[in-house]
């Protein structure tokens, strides 16, 4: 067992309690450093416990729209040729309800969940971008609320939730797809946004002492789903941009009249839909993962098998995407491999179920309300998953390929894998939002809605799909086999839609006159469970020091010991929010980091950049123009104002006779990381433009086809020079800073930004003077877009650096002082890399074929 | 403070876990792009076997490598599983414990791919 009195390991054994007077001056001041702001202002908040409750909530909204569109369905549904919604109206119930249900709730409920409770589960006061959380959130009801209003103008996107052209391209004349491509694309950003905060979280935030094998296990599954966000959703926001430049610009990217191919739709779509499932499901299993140890009075049995399972799934659910086209036409053995890696992953997904299973062997089961959730979740589950392994065999998949038995098989999944282990989530953890416990009697009349209603409604459906119905048609006829069954699904729906009432009205019915739940209710060992009934705004009194995977079970007196502020930063003496950042691996102490307060500035950023995303639905350009322009202004001024502010002291003591820097910049600082894993996603971006490149020229005969003019190699050439020579002075200017040559930083970083400028000028000098017309072929359209990708980059960079030097200028920016520049140092290695690439597929590559 | 042992932090990596993953990734990508290519060019099929069996006995050997130093991780020092202390020796044994579990995982998966490329006998 855990070897609390390691002593060699931690930095020195806590001191006597400190006076009750003290403790009461601290508390004071903490509280007044973290305080939610009140009023109207209350909307400028961006603490975790604030911004994590609104994104639940606004999640939780999303739910109930979407559930209301399935009724519709099944109204429709349930009687042979009925005329309640009509082809046109259905056609568009789908598409939102499954895009709803997929972008607005299943993934975004993860991330809420996350902000709220990760912290604490950390022992952390705060996530490290507490403003990018709140961004995020805004970004994400601005669009999601924006999708959800075309459907009662007639003008919701109807090309189902996967939205494959030439359906979403040639044959949807209105604005629905639109809204679905840049509305969603808005959204995926915002889920980018939270991600870069999540893995910064569980991997530099965590407290003192918590090592890499101490970690509650829902911080590896997050940072396991977090890492797939970087990778399946770039894809995606790739091929919705291609998808609406041929919308809207007539850019042949699908059209195989010139020369595209709506299959490479299909192939981005699902390498990231693929991941997606598992990235909405590995957080669910997380809290199950975080649920059972308490009831069954023991630790997780075969943690480091868990930690393969969230990894293992994470990679191999990117090997599965050609399942979901299967009926395409691809060579048998494409299939064959895509078939063995569908079924290989069954193997990490057992594992974890087989842990929970060993786990309550072994302990001693507390029969509870959230366990009765996760009982009725893994059953269900595990059914989705065995017709899963099913549809991966690729011949049966032939028979059962869109009809309901895939509906039948995904809503399994989905539900059992993730609705019904929130709902245990949301039983467990609700006493951590209000300090109230739900009804258990509401919770028991809802959990059996909810489990018969779902059998009820999706068991016959599997026997509907065999017998031939195919999904997404609005009716079927009457007396061939499939009225009783859809009657059948139609009552279980009703019964289902009463669970989540019942449910939702646990959740939100007033409970004002309701008693305080007593600390940790459920006598758990993890670390939110520290938290005071109801909480305070500071999250955790004083930041621990970890010996343990449960340190409330195994730390003797750890409780009183936080509650006393006897570990790290018990006071805000300077009155700002802080917290610790420690090494990756071991977790030791290497930054207190001082957070920006509340501020209505992510709010008008998440306005003005939703402007980017909406106006160009409406066509409306100029709109879109200045929203893009206020947007960088609002970002320019958070970003001032709220990073790398330079501290009035070089250290502070944190307590237990650790001094820590209060500012750090490159690896050691959490801003560097944040720049490291958004760039990461930008990268894969850019190559999920590179893999459509490739695409092309593997399919077609003639990539680049002799009709198209040809690009001489001179203008990219000179605009690789320009950028690689703007890439290498930004990196004279970073160390130039650091030696604190003020001139020469100046004179580097200014020649770097007139690089920058013309480079790019060069780079779209060369398709431009060779009269490269991007409608003409998707050659054309490719070297575009990837010059336009290219030029992008650069000319941000060229802000970035212009904001260096306006940070030095202005003396917020020093030689010690130095994060800002150098993660523009990082930020343009990856242009480079984007710029060589660029150069060398437009201009070289011609050569090579 | 510091020690010169191997198992200090400094020495170690996260990434270590993802390397065996990786191996799988690569393997499986460069035999589905592999496959298709030599398929559309119009070469035998015994030509894909061949080079995807080549590539599986490389990629088998690197896992096997990997697997062989997260093995003598797990076995440092004589401390039994659960890994759970706060010590780096136990640090250690984990990262060691869930890399090996992790090629183990990889190494199957190679070997499901290959054998579905080899029941494939024909390019159509």
């Amino acid at each position: 067992m855990a070897g609390h009195a390691n002593a060699m390991n931690d930095p020195e054994a806590l001191g006597p309690p400190p006076s009750e007077e003290l403790q009461r001056a601290q508390k004071e001041r903490l509280r007044a450093a973290w305080k939610t702001p009140e009023g109207w202002r209350y909307w400028s908040a961006v603490n975790n416990s604030v911004v994590g409750q609104w994104y639940t909530a606004a999640t939780l909204f999303f739910l109930i729209f979407g559930g209301l569109l399935a009724l519709l369905m099944r109204a429709q549904l349930a009687l042979p040729n009925n005329t309640l919604l009509g082809p046109e109206k259905y056609n568009q119930v789908f598409t939102l309800h499954g895009s709803v249900m997929m972008f607005l709730f299943a993934l975004p409920i993860f991330e809420a969940v996350s902000i709220l409770f990760l912290p604490q589960m950390l022992g952390a006061r705060e996530l490290p971008f507490p403003r990018l959380s709140a961004f995020g959130f805004w970004a994400f009801a601005i669009g999601g609320i924006f999708l959800c209003l075309s459907i009662f103008f007639n003008s919701a996107p109807n090309g189902g939730w996967f939205m494959y052209p030439p359906l979403t391209s040639k044959f949807e004349p209105g604005i629905g797809a639109d809204m679905w491509l840049l509305g969603f694309s808005f959204i995926e950003v915002s889920a980018i946004a939270a991600s870069v905060e999540l893995i910064v979280g569980v991997l530099k935030c965590r407290p003192p002492g918590m090592r890499i094998n101490l970690i509650p296990l829902y911080g590896w599954y997050v940072l396991v789903a977090a890492v797939m966000v970087l990778f399946a959703f770039p894809p995606l926001i790739v091929g919705s941009l291609m998808l609406e430049l041929e919308r809207a610009f007539d850019w042949p990217f699908f059209r195989p009249s010139g020369g595209g191919d709506p299959l490479l739709w299909q192939h981005l779509f699902w390498l990231f839909g693929h991941p997606e499932v598992y990235i909405i499901f590995l957080p669910s299993v997380a809290l199950v993962a975080m649920i059972i140890p308490t009831f069954a009075r023991t630790p997780i049995v075969g943690y480091s098998w868990i930690v393969l399972s969230a990894i293992g799934t994470g990679f191999l659910s990117f090997g599965l995407w050609v399942h979901h086209m299967f009926t395409t036409g691809l060579p048998n053995i494409t299939l064959a491999l895509f078939s063995a890696a569908s079924q290989a992953v069954a193997i990490p997904t057992g594992v974890q179920i087989f842990c929970f299973i060993g786990t309550l062997l072994v302990g001693r089961v507390q029969r509870s309300l959230p366990m009765l959730w996760i009982f009725g979740g893994l059953a269900t589950f595990v059914m989705g998953g065995l017709t899963g392994v099913m549809v991966a065999v690729a011949t049966f998949n032939f028979q059962a390929h869109d009809t309901h038995f895939v509906v039948a098989h995904l809503h399994s999944v989905l539900i059992g894998g993730t609705v019904f282990p929130f709902a245990a989530a949301v039983y467990y953890y609700y006493p951590l939002i209000n300090g109230k416990h739900l009804s258990e009697r509401l919770g028991r009349i809802s959990f059996w809605l909810l489990f018969t209603g779902f059998s009820i409604t999706f068991l016959p459906m599997h026997l509907t799909g065999l017998k031939g119905m195919p999904r997404r048609v609005y009716t079927y006829p009457a007396g061939v086999g499939l009225d009783g069954l859809n009657l059948v699904s139609s009552i279980g729906a009703v019964i289902l839609a009463a669970g989540f009432a019942v449910l939702l009205w646990d959740i939100f019915r007033p409970k004002g006159r309701q008693p305080l739940s007593e600390r940790n209710p459920w006598n758990a060992g993890t670390l939110e469970w520290l938290q005071e009934m109801p909480g305070e705004a500071w999250g955790v009194r004083s930041i621990p020091e970890i010996d343990s995977r449960y340190p409330l079970w195994e730390q003797p007196d750890f409780v009183r010991h936080v509650d006393e502020g006897r570990f790290y930063l018990p006071d805000a003496e300077e009155g700002k929010r802080e917290m610790m950042i420690t090494s990756v691996i071991d977790a030791r102490p290497v930054q207190c980091l001082r957070i920006p307060g509340n501020t209505f500035v992510t709010l008008l950023a998440a306005i003005f950049t939703g402007g980017i995303f909406i106006f160009p639905t409406f066509k409306m350009w100029w709109p879109m123009a200045v929203s893009t322009v206020l947007a960088l202004v609002t970002i320019i001024k958070w970003l001032w104002d709220g990073s790398g502010m330079i501290p009035e002291k070089e250290q502070k003591d944190v307590g237990l006779g650790v001094t820590l820097p209060l500012y750090t910049s490159g690896p050691t600082s959490s801003g560097w990381w944040g720049m490291l894993i958004t760039m990461l996603a930008d990268i894969t971006a850019f190559m999920s433009i590179v893999f459509g490149f490739f695409f092309y020229w593997t399919l077609k005969q003639e990539f680049p086809p002799a009709s198209t003019p040809q690009l001489s190699a001179q203008w990219p050439l000179i605009a690789l020079g320009m950028l690689l020579s703007s890439w290498l002075l930004t990196l004279a200017a970073n160390s130039w800073n650091k030696q604190d040559f003020a001139r020469m930083f100046y004179v580097g970083a200014a020649g770097a930004v007139v690089l920058a400028v013309l480079g790019t000028a060069a780079l779209v000098a060369g398709p431009w003077l060779a009269h490269m017309d991007p409608k003409q072929h998707v050659y054309t359209a490719s070297v575009w877009l990837l010059v336009a990708w290219t030029a992008l980059h650069s000319l941000v960079g060229a802000i970035m650096l212009l904001y260096c030097m306006a940070r030095r200028a202005a003396g917020r920016m020093t030689a010690r002082y130095d994060i800002d520049i150098g993660n523009v140092t990082l930020y343009w290695h990856f242009a480079a890399i984007m710029a060589a690439i660029t150069v060398a597929l437009i201009a070289g590559f011609p050569h090579l074929t | 403070m510091k020690s010169e042992s191997h198992i200090d932090e400094d020495r170690q990596s996260l990434w270590l876990l993802t390397i065996s993953p990786a191996i799988w990734a690569a393997h499986f990508l460069l035999s589905y792009l592999g496959a298709s290519l030599a398929c559309g060019a119009g070469l035998a099929i015994t030509l894909v076997h061949t080079a995807v069996g080549a590539g599986t006995m490389l990629a088998l050997a690197a896992i096997a490598f990997i697997g062989w130093q997260a093995w003598q991780r797990l076995n440092y020092g004589d401390e039994q599983a659960p890994h759970d202390a706060d010590s780096p020796e136990d640090r250690h044994r984990f990262l060691g414990l869930a890399t090996l579990l992790l090629s183990m995982l990889s190494a199957i998966a190679i070997i499901f791919a290959t054998v579905s490329v080899f029941m494939v006998t024909t390019c159509a």
